[in-house]
């Protein structure tokens, strides 16, 4: 159900720059629907989790106050080329997505 | 109405869904997430509640933090902001909007190598203070920048 993430991890000297960008509605629950009047209920990714081969780098809790499609940038250092980075998340609802891809 | 909603519906009001859920036999523990999501500093209605809740302690001010984020914001939807830290064994670095309805935006806990580094893009109701907090070696530090924001970006 969920689209698919987008992710670009680059090697600089001794760090990977690693950008992701999700698809998301991030609903905050403060919207009202224009026709029904009544408000759209929350609906937001909570969890994100970042891991390079395997090890968790980046642990995030988001609120619904994160931009709609969300974009995602880190930095981790040691990172090289070839490494699998991996991003998932976990939203209100439960639902999840995760990416993968090697740093370049 | 079908049982799992009467159980879910049930469980909001007295226990957490999660442990509802482990029980109806719908989660497996294995399943549940790393670190159980911190409502109580989310759902804060003031900057102080959210730190409080974020065990945040008395930030110290700290011009080794670097805000980047637009002096006006011309849509309060999408506010790109980038926190960099410079201070050694920075492992957390949370985002507030000081006069969102809940400041808190964002916490990231970095590791294994993550350095003291975030760029994302937030809503922002009104124009106020985009305020960075992180915690270094069992400290707090913290800074900000004021961002003027011509449309807000809550809804509501």
């Amino acid at each position: 159900m969920a689209q698919p993430m987008k992710i670009r991890a680059q090697a600089q000297g001794d760090t990977a720059d690693i950008k992701v960008l999700m698809n998301h509605e991030m609903e905050t629950g403060l919207r009202k629907d224009s026709k029904t009047g009544q408000l759209i209920p929350a609906h937001f990714i909570q969890q994100v989790t970042a891991s390079v081969n395997g090890k968790v780098v980046l642990d995030a809790q988001w609120g619904a106050a994160i931009s709609k499609n969300p974009f995602l940038g880190f930095k981790v250092k040691g990172a090289k080329a070839g490494d699998k980075v991996m991003v998932n998340w976990v939203d209100n609802k439960g639902e999840k997505n995760s990416v993968e891809t090697a740093v370049s | 109405m079908n049982q799992f909603r009467r159980t879910f519906l049930k469980g909001t009001g007295a226990a957490g869904t999660v442990a509802v859920a482990i029980a109806a036999g719908l989660l497996k523990p294995s399943q549940v997430l790393a670190a159980e999501w911190n409502k109580s500093a989310f759902e804060a209605a003031s900057v102080a509640d959210a730190m409080k809740g974020m065990g945040a302690g008395a930030p110290v001010d700290s011009k080794d933090i670097m805000i980047k984020a637009p002096d006006i914001a011309e849509n309060g939807a999408v506010v790109p902001v980038e926190i960099t830290s410079k201070i050694a064994g920075t492992q957390s670095i949370a985002i507030l909007a000081e006069k969102n309805a809940n400041p808190l935006v964002a916490d990231f806990t970095l590791s294994n190598g993550a350095e003291g580094y975030i760029s994302t893009r937030i809503k922002m109701g009104k124009t106020s203070l985009v305020r960075a907090v992180v915690k270094a070696g069992g400290k707090t530090y913290t800074a900000a920048k004021e961002v003027k924001v011509t449309i807000g970006g809550c809804g509501g």
